[in-house]
């Protein structure tokens, strides 16, 4: 999903920047805040971190016959909401842009956009509207979380190419074709990432669960019931 | 064997399966690397067919696809260490919790 130094044109990479930095700031407030409240939820916070780091690097093979890779934001979206998450993911990308020469500074907004933002936005809508209904256990919504994250992720993505590079003046046929790229190859990925952050989080529950009690994620009768599995 | 071990060797299974299954079944489209290429650089290369020239080039490049390699390698090892390093002292904590 990211896209390349140089290949957007400059209002657009304005444009996004300038629908991104506000989010990423208000992200950092909320997390200097959540924090000083509670240091136990930083280990938690780092992991999540971490597992941006981890799955937006590696490069897996998809149906498509190109590689792709997932984006790991799925999992701090469900725990911590999408306002955390976009300063997580921002610091991937940062990574990414200036020491692998992977997306670029001046796409960073949009990259944040697309990845960082708009998919941990609409995936923790999707993780809380599961968890209201009380009937979907935290695996389940997780993996579900994770996999809307990505899809979402690549389609903002084709969305953003499209609007800039509209094909023959048409903004829907451009979008169909960055989409046959992107989204196509994504769906194997994204079920690949919601199966390994559904196991994460479910064994998160079983060795540390009062973070995520805390977060308000968990009740203690579920607790229960994954612990167990474990005994 | 309890639910949890299961889950996860079923886990890493399908994800094996998945991988490996793409790999044999669908034809690369082309000789060694090509046919596996980024999606990222296959969107730029149809920007490239527009006819579009990129306006700013990375800072900073890396000399070649192994030491690209090498940092992708980095970023993995860095999130690999935070993660083991947290998934093994929660878990060590628990064991001495339920020990006492």
């Amino acid at each position: 999903m990211h896209i390349m130094e140089g290949y957007l044109p400059i209002e657009w990479c304005v444009l996004w920047a300038l629908l991104s930095a506000p989010c990423v700031m208000y992200g950092l407030w909320r997390m200097k805040q959540m924090i000083q409240q509670d240091r136990r939820v930083l280990p938690l916070m780092a992991v999540c971190g971490a597992f941006v780091f981890v799955l937006s690097a590696l490069k897996i093979p998809s149906v498509t016959g190109s590689c792709s890779h997932p984006t790991g934001t799925g999992l701090s979206a469900a725990f911590f909401g999408p306002w955390i998450t976009s300063v997580l993911g921002t610091i991937v990308l940062v990574f990414q842009a200036i020491l692998l020469a992977h997306g670029g500074l001046t796409t960073l907004g949009a990259n944040v956009f697309s990845m960082a933002i708009a998919g941990p936005f609409v995936a923790w809508i999707v993780f809380v509207g599961l968890r209201k209904t009380g009937k979907v256990g935290l695996g389940l919504a997780v993996f579900v979380t994770a996999a809307v994250a990505n899809l979402v992720t690549y389609t903002v993505t084709s969305l953003q190419l499209a609007l800039a590079f509209p094909a023959d003046g048409s903004i829907l046929s451009a979008f169909i074709a960055f989409a046959a790229i992107f989204a196509v190859t994504q769906i194997p990925l994204a079920i690949i990432e919601g199966i390994i952050c559904g196991l994460v989080a479910k064994y998160i529950v079983r060795v540390k669960p009062d973070i995520l009690k805390g977060l308000g994620v968990i009740g203690d009768e579920e607790i229960a019931k994954i612990q167990g599995e474990a005994a | 064997m309890n639910r949890a071990t299961l889950e996860i060797i079923l886990g890493i299974a399908v994800i094996v399966i998945f991988v490996v299954g793409t790999l044999m079944l669908i034809p690369s489209g082309g000789e060694g690397e090509e046919g596996w290429g980024g999606a990222d650089g296959g969107a730029a290369d149809m920007i490239d067919s527009t006819g579009y020239e990129p306006w700013f080039n990375p800072i900073w490049e890396p000399p070649s696809g192994e030491i690209e390699s090498l940092f992708f390698c980095v970023q993995t090892a860095i999130g690999a260490i935070i993660v083991g390093y947290f998934f093994g002292y929660w878990r060590g904590a628990k064991g001495r919790k339920e020990s006492e």
